[in-house]
């Protein structure tokens, strides 16, 4: 007997995503799952508080749900809405199984990220049906109008339908090309939440808890190094938020943060995720930034990292990846492991290229590296530079503070 | 499913090719349309002539407006067209890779539509 209302909000946290991705695949159809899931939690209020819940509360709703979907498509045959659901849906209701289940809530990911979707509308799908979150929640956690995001989802929906996006998860030939795409699509989740491209703030906790939870969700359907590689690496970084920002919200350089405050147990999971990549060979990119984050998780003090282990890391993950960003990272790893006029040598070979030039981060660091090199006027002037192209609130605001310090010092 | 493959590529490419190149790109593509065929997948489709002997013809208050050249000007240009039976977009995509000038050019794949049944 069911007493207390918060009893069906649980269910529907732990249950919802599941049910919803076995009744798309049974009924063909993401609206209409998402209806008749509504439909099927709506029966669970009125009946389990009088029946009892029962044994299995997924495969009852799922069972409900299938149901109710297709009442729907014989009502609505003759009224034509859901008429593109030509065949007559299976009357047979299916037994679910966990490993229907299962695979079902992989076909529900690989679908909201299907590389024939626009990144957009694959960031908005997998935030509204994979994470549960409402579209304005979406909405206000991707910085987007309600109104428009609303009309991206339903325009994905409507080209999955139409353009025959199928409801699958890829074969293990195809993976390979696939998997990195959702991995993509996760890790944008999560920077989308732990630094924003624009606003006044650094960073929303719950994007970033859903692009983890995500992740763990798939590390377990999945069990693919490159999957452990990406959930290593967003524990890690997630460990430091709270050494991120000083209470006016400025942001603080990895070297100047008070380390006490990072988070053990995330960087207890996140390396214990690390170990299970690293055991599945070949080591993917993820994986390796995941040990660039794991030498700092190590390191008691900023003094103590091991330099020399980042710039080999840096090298094999430019190997993989070869990209000026990546280029601008190992430049600084060297001038750490040797002096910033190494670095600055290596950067000074980056300028020419054009992504370079636009790019806030790279005058940042060659600000940095000049200025710890005791090139004050240069400097400044890279400094300058960097502002001039960076959007962000706190991190303005710390370059302005590195700008005003140099022209106290000098 | 009926999936459109449209073929989009710079004519210049063509135009630079030599005859050796551009008769073994053609046989590639007959070839392609062979296998396709085999497989149960080809409808039809059609190689079109250059977009310099293309005209556009547009009906605006009931007078015929015919002009000289293509819908739109583009960087590439449309070359043909694959008429595709694929059971989803993957297979469609899949198929689509395989068609020769999708290395040098790009292949727009649509679903087709089919018209209403007559009222």
């Amino acid at each position: 007997m069911i007493t207390d209302d918060r009893w069906i909000g649980q269910i529907y946290q732990q249950q919802s995503r599941r049910v919803l991705s076995t009744l798309i695949r049974l009924l063909g159809d993401f609206s209409l799952a998402e209806e008749s899931m509504q439909e099927a939690f709506a029966a669970a209020v009125r009946q389990w508080p009088v029946e009892g819940v029962p044994d299995n509360p997924t495969a009852w709703l799922i069972r409900t749900g299938q149901r109710r979907g297709i009442d729907q498509i014989r009502r609505a045959r003759t009224a034509h809405s859901y008429s593109h659901l030509v065949s007559e849906p299976s009357a047979v209701i299916t037994e679910p199984n966990e490993q229907t289940i299962h695979d079902d809530q992989l076909r529900l990911l690989f679908t909201c990220c299907h590389p024939a979707l626009s990144l957009d509308a694959r960031i908005a799908l997998t935030l509204r049906e994979m994470c549960g979150l409402t579209t304005e929640q979406v909405a206000s956690g991707l910085l987007q109008k309600p109104a428009t995001l609303a009309q991206r989802i339903v325009r994905a929906k409507r080209k999955i339908r139409d353009a025959g996006i199928p409801y699958e998860v890829p074969e293990a030939r195809e993976l390979p090309e696939r998997l990195p795409g959702v991995l993509r699509v996760i890790y944008l989740v999560f920077n989308e939440g732990y630094s924003r491209s624009d606003g006044d703030h650094l960073f929303d906790v719950h994007l970033s808890a859903d692009a983890i939870r995500l992740a763990e969700v798939l590390a377990r359907l999945l069990p693919e190094g490159e999957v452990f590689g990406l959930l290593a690496l967003m524990l890690l970084q997630n460990s430091r938020q709270k050494a991120r920002q000083d209470e006016d919200g400025n942001l603080i350089t990895l070297e100047n943060q008070d380390r006490s405050l990072w988070d053990r147990a995330s960087i207890d999971s996140g390396f214990r995720w690390l170990e299970a990549a690293l055991a599945r060979t070949p080591t993917g990119p993820y994986t390796l930034q995941a040990s660039i984050a794991a030498v700092h998780a190590d390191a008691e003090e900023a003094c103590k990292t091991d330099w020399a282990r980042i710039v080999r890391l840096y090298d094999a993950l430019y190997q993989q990846q070869p990209s000026p960003v990546i280029a601008l990272n190992r430049a600084v790893a060297i001038a750490m492991r040797d002096t910033p006029a190494d670095g600055l040598r290596l950067l000074e070979e980056l300028m020419s290229q054009k992504a370079m030039a636009g790019y806030h981060l790279f005058h940042a660091a060659r600000a940095d590296l000049q200025r710890r090199n005791g090139h004050i006027e240069e400097a400044r002037q890279s400094y300058d530079r960097a502002l001039a192209l960076v959007s962000q609130g706190p991190e303005r605001r710390f370059l302005e503070r590195r700008l005003a310090e140099l022209t106290e010092s000098s | 499913m009926k999936y459109i493959a449209l073929v989009y590529y710079q004519e210049s490419i063509i135009n630079a090719m030599t005859e050796q190149e551009w008769h073994d790109l053609n046989q590639e593509c007959v070839a392609g349309v062979e296998r396709l065929t085999q497989q149960g997948n080809f409808i039809t489709g059609q190689p079109l002539q250059p977009v310099d002997t293309a005209t556009t013809v547009r009906v605006r208050d009931e007078e015929v407006l015919v002009s000289d050249g293509p819908f739109a000007e583009t960087k590439e240009q449309l070359a043909g067209f694959y008429l595709l039976d694929a059971h989803d977009l993957n297979e469609a995509v899949q198929l689509a890779s395989r068609i020769p000038p999708a290395r040098f050019g790009s292949i727009e794949v649509r679903p087709a539509r089919e018209l209403p049944p007559e009222d």
